[in-house]
């Protein structure tokens, strides 16, 4: 089957902040994210969980985006000033989708 | 000594100790988040609507007027003071500072109706507005912590506090439920209360021990966790804090002449600290503050010295400052 290359944007970020995100995304011509909640994990205060966290401040999300290589790297230059400051993740890779008029 | 063994066997901290003792046990007992956040919403929503009833039923009183803007300039300068406290007392940067200012200025909800059940138990009326004070004392500390941070930093350019920033503290989701449902209660008043009492009232004590044991166990999981950032002096600052607001709100209630509850609540809420709206919005506002930090203290250590000692204390003391 014929695959074609795509950038993978993840973005692991704080739940308050998550509105500056998909708003700076949002600004772009791409065909869409997902969000995900983030369960629990492990950072450089130690261990967390989502379990019983009643403020949206102990809360991480992490959103999925999938678009062509070329748009890639001025979708980081806007969200960068986003989340220097926060507790969070930016990881991109490469992948390869199977519909192509998708993203 | 009767109120505080009264107050130690209550439903409300005896289910708050099951969960702090359930993680210190390390038990895998815990409450789902999207449970915990309903709680959370529902106990904004029954403060808030009975202060709107409260408010709908006895008007525009000076009692009220008086309260409101005694509680937002307490909610401002609780802030100033806590700050410079933990810049006396600790090594913590500017920013952490500002940001645990924030929590100590803002109110506790859950502090807030663990004190009113204890009046409801002992027969101690309150004036009904206090939850329209409780509202309007939980955003003026982000602005004042805020303006502190900027001021601490040297940052002299834009504006003082950046509109998007405004709208996102002012539409935060907590903030627009309590604020809403206190508008509603306005709006629907004795007649709104009626068709809503058995969810606001009959099952509120419950809801409250439920919401206590999820209370205990991230308490007691992040004591677990902050524990390194427990020094001496930050815990002191934890304990003597609420005096101070509270030593502040009973000033200003012997000067307003609100009763003996008014007065415990009123000192209850100034001793109180944030851990539902102001954790927040300081993650969009001061980012670069540790979190950890300010929630281990307003979580760990001011709301079980509150709900424990200090409570029981509040309503003593307002027993004897409160206008006869």
């Amino acid at each position: 089957m014929e695959t074609f290359p795509k950038t993978r944007i993840e973005i692991t970020i704080e739940a308050p902040i998550l509105s500056r995100v998909t708003q700076t995304l949002d600004s772009f011509p791409i065909s869409g994210y997902s969000v995900l909640p983030v369960i629990s994990g492990r950072g450089h205060d130690g261990s967390w969980s989502i379990a019983g966290q009643i403020s949206d401040a102990g809360r991480m999300l992490m959103i999925i985006c999938i678009v062509d290589p070329s748009k890639a790297e001025a979708i980081l230059q806007a969200i960068f000033p986003i989340v220097q400051g926060q507790i969070g993740i930016v990881t991109t890779s490469d992948v390869r989708v199977i519909r192509q008029d998708a993203f | 000594m009767d109120l505080a063994i009264q107050n130690l066997l209550s439903p409300m901290v005896l289910f708050f100790a099951l969960g702090l003792a359930a993680a210190s046990a390390r038990s895998d007992l815990n409450v789902p988040d999207s449970v915990a956040k309903l709680l959370a919403l529902y106990l904004l929503m029954v403060i808030g609507f009975k202060g709107g009833v409260q408010v709908a039923l006895n008007g525009l009183t000076f009692g009220l007027i008086a309260t409101i803007l005694a509680g937002i300039a307490l909610s401002f300068i609780i802030p100033v003071i806590a700050y410079g406290l933990l810049t006396k007392m600790s090594k913590l940067s500017s920013v952490d500072a500002a940001s645990i200012a924030a929590h100590y200025g803002s109110i506790s909800a859950v502090t807030f109706a663990a004190v009113t059940g204890s009046l409801s138990l002992l027969g101690l009326p309150y004036e009904g507005y206090m939850a329209a004070v409780a509202a309007a004392m939980e955003t003026p500390a982000i602005f004042s912590a805020l303006i502190i941070a900027r001021r601490a930093d040297g940052m002299q350019q834009g504006p003082l506090i950046p509109p998007h920033l405004l709208r996102e503290v002012a539409l935060n989701g907590s903030i627009v439920m309590l604020l809403g449902a206190f508008a509603i209660g306005i709006a629907t008043g004795e007649r709104g209360y009626t068709a809503l009492k058995p969810f606001l009232t009959d099952l509120f004590p419950g809801f409250l021990c439920l919401f206590l044991l999820d209370m205990g166990l991230v308490a007691g999981r992040g004591l677990g966790q902050g524990r390194k950032y427990l020094s001496p002096a930050v815990v002191g600052f934890a304990v003597l804090m609420p005096f101070i607001g509270a030593a502040l709100a009973a000033l200003l209630a012997r000067m307003i002449g609100l009763s003996v509850g008014g007065t415990a609540v009123f000192m209850t809420l100034a001793a109180s600290a944030s851990y539902i709206a102001v954790p927040a919005a300081m993650r969009l506002a001061l980012p670069q503050a540790n979190p950890a930090i300010a929630l281990t203290l307003s979580l760990g250590v001011t709301f079980p010295f509150n709900l424990i000692i200090g409570i029981p204390l509040y309503i003593a003391l307002a027993k004897t400052i409160a206008a006869p």
